[in-house]
């Protein structure tokens, strides 16, 4: 799980304009609300996801990802 | 009365220079940007030499990451890349991402030609035709769109005022330059970004190559390649890069002691009709002479006034006709102006060359010098007889007082522009 943290927050911070949103950062964190990453940018988050892991995300899983905790938790279910 | 246009800001990616002070040295020191490129050899292109900026260092990488530019196209690239310098040559303020605040009296017109050509070739078609199409992310539209570089800009520089983007062949660059100060002269804003950008793109310069329109006979010699004027003159060189410049209303520039390179007191631009003489390719000799004479009438300045013409010439068949209509629009026997071309030094850079050409001509005006038209030591035998061959210079002219430079361009589908620039005083 600590692996999956650590590769998902790697990815994310390629798309954080505002680098400052990392000092308030938990698993809590909504990716658009807290982190303030353009809505547009989460297909490429997927895309990156799927290509790190080998996976495939439905545009269904997609639409209930909305904060950090929700994306390990489905990246989890899906390599374990 | 209509408001008075000045250039207070100059940005510039190019083979000869990815900032105005290198630019400028290259210009006054006649250095050729031109070089063998192997992927248009391996292409099986018969011209394999061009102009390419290098925009490989680590500072850039950092401005794309902080613009989400990672993936953009050149056009987009080059273009925020020398609009960045513009703005801050023109010593204006980057605005904060994360303000409110936003510039509605600022602008942008920014031309391209090619546009994202290269990434259709390398990114879009190869992942549809592969049935990829997840693969494309979140950015393709923005990197593809005609408009995408305008995008770009109107969002680092928080514009909002007219955000357009412009298209018109090899006139593109003059033609930004002409829509933002007709804006301004309306006092519909204080200020434009204008200029325009084209790519490194074999997928582009490939369609020049099969029309047998670029330079094959020199892929051995590429320096010397690039011949406007040359009775050797073999076809144009294709080249890449970006110009962009601060177009201001006078006052507003003046209330913030701005800088002030030149002023715009006259532009024209019109088409050909693709009639009498002219087609999609060449120029209709009458409609150029209109062109010119117009853009010097709206200066209210007749041929005579004009100290140096910075050309289109290209360096093919047209070279001719076009010195022929510069002799007839300023209705000059003797005592004709210099006339130069910058493409001799960097190649034309198809779209971008308006305002790269532009951003030349006002460095000669401001800094009282005429940068050296290469490779024509071979005068062409018809222009010998129309132009005094002391009037095209071979080597750098320095300490010569300029008041107004005549710059126009010319494209494809027979379209002409024409800018009259003046020392400001």
């Amino acid at each position: 799980m600590e692996n999956i943290k650590t590769d998902l927050i790697n990815i994310l911070k390629k798309y954080t304009l505002d680098k400052n949103v990392w000092n308030d950062f938990n698993d809590n964190s909504s990716i658009i609300s807290d982190l303030k990453i353009n809505s547009a940018r989460i297909v490429d988050i997927v895309i990156d996801l799927e290509e790190k892991y080998d996976i495939e995300i439905t545009d269904e899983e997609l639409e209930k990802l909305t904060c950090f905790k929700d994306i390990v938790k489905l990246i989890d279910s899906k390599i374990n | 009365m209509s408001k008075r246009v000045v250039i207070t800001g100059l940005g510039v990616i190019s083979p000869i220079g990815n900032d105005i002070e290198s630019f400028k040295l290259s210009m006054q020191k006649g250095i050729s940007g031109i070089k063998y490129i192997k992927e248009l050899a391996d292409y099986n292109f018969a011209s394999q030499i061009g102009g390419v900026p290098d925009i490989n260092n680590s500072e850039y990488e950092k401005i794309f990451e902080k613009f989400e530019l990672k993936d953009a196209d050149l056009t987009v690239k080059y273009s925020v890349l020398a609009a960045l310098q513009a703005w801050n040559d023109a010593k204006l303020e980057l605005p904060d991402k994360f303000a409110e605040n936003i510039n509605e009296n600022y602008g942008a017109v920014i031309g391209s030609c090619a546009g994202g050509a290269e990434l259709y070739a390398r990114k879009l078609y190869p992942l549809v035709n592969s049935k990829n199409i997840r693969k494309l992310g979140s950015q393709i539209i923005e990197n593809l769109m005609h408009s995408g570089t305008t995008a770009v800009l109107s969002n680092i520089f928080a514009l909002a005022n007219q955000t357009i983007s412009n298209s018109s062949a090899c006139a593109t660059g003059a033609e930004s330059i002409i829509m933002a100060s007709e804006k301004i002269k309306q006092s519909k804003a204080s200020l434009f970004i204008a200029g325009s950008a084209d790519p490194y793109s074999p997928y582009m310069w490939a369609g020049f190559d099969s029309m047998r329109l670029l330079a094959r006979k020199f892929n051995d010699k590429p320096t010397q390649a690039s011949r406007p004027l040359s009775a050797s003159a073999d076809g144009f060189v294709a080249s890449a890069g970006a110009g962009m410049l601060i177009v201001e209303e006078l006052n507003h520039a003046l209330n913030r002691n701005a800088k002030i390179y030149a002023e715009i007191v006259g532009y024209e631009y019109n088409s050909g009709g693709q009639r009498n003489g002219g087609s999609m390719t060449a120029s209709n000799p009458k409609r150029v002479i209109d062109c010119i004479k117009s853009a010097l009438n709206n200066a209210n300045i007749s041929g005579k006034d004009i100290d140096l013409i910075c050309g289109h010439l290209t360096g093919t068949k047209f070279d001719f006709q076009e010195v022929e209509n510069w002799k007839t629009a300023l209705n000059l026997n003797e005592k004709l102006p210099y006339i130069n071309s910058l493409k001799s030094l960097l190649g034309h850079t198809i779209g971008a060359a308006g305002a790269i050409e532009t951003i030349a001509a006002i460095l000669q005006l401001q800094n009282n010098f005429i940068h050296p038209s290469i490779n024509c030591e071979d005068l062409n035998e018809n222009i010998k007889t129309i132009w005094n061959k002391n009037k095209i210079p071979q080597k750098l002219i320095k300490d010569i007082n300029l008041n107004y430079i005549a710059k126009a361009s010319f494209g494809f589908g027979d379209v002409n522009s024409c800018i009259i620039l003046k020392k400001f005083n």
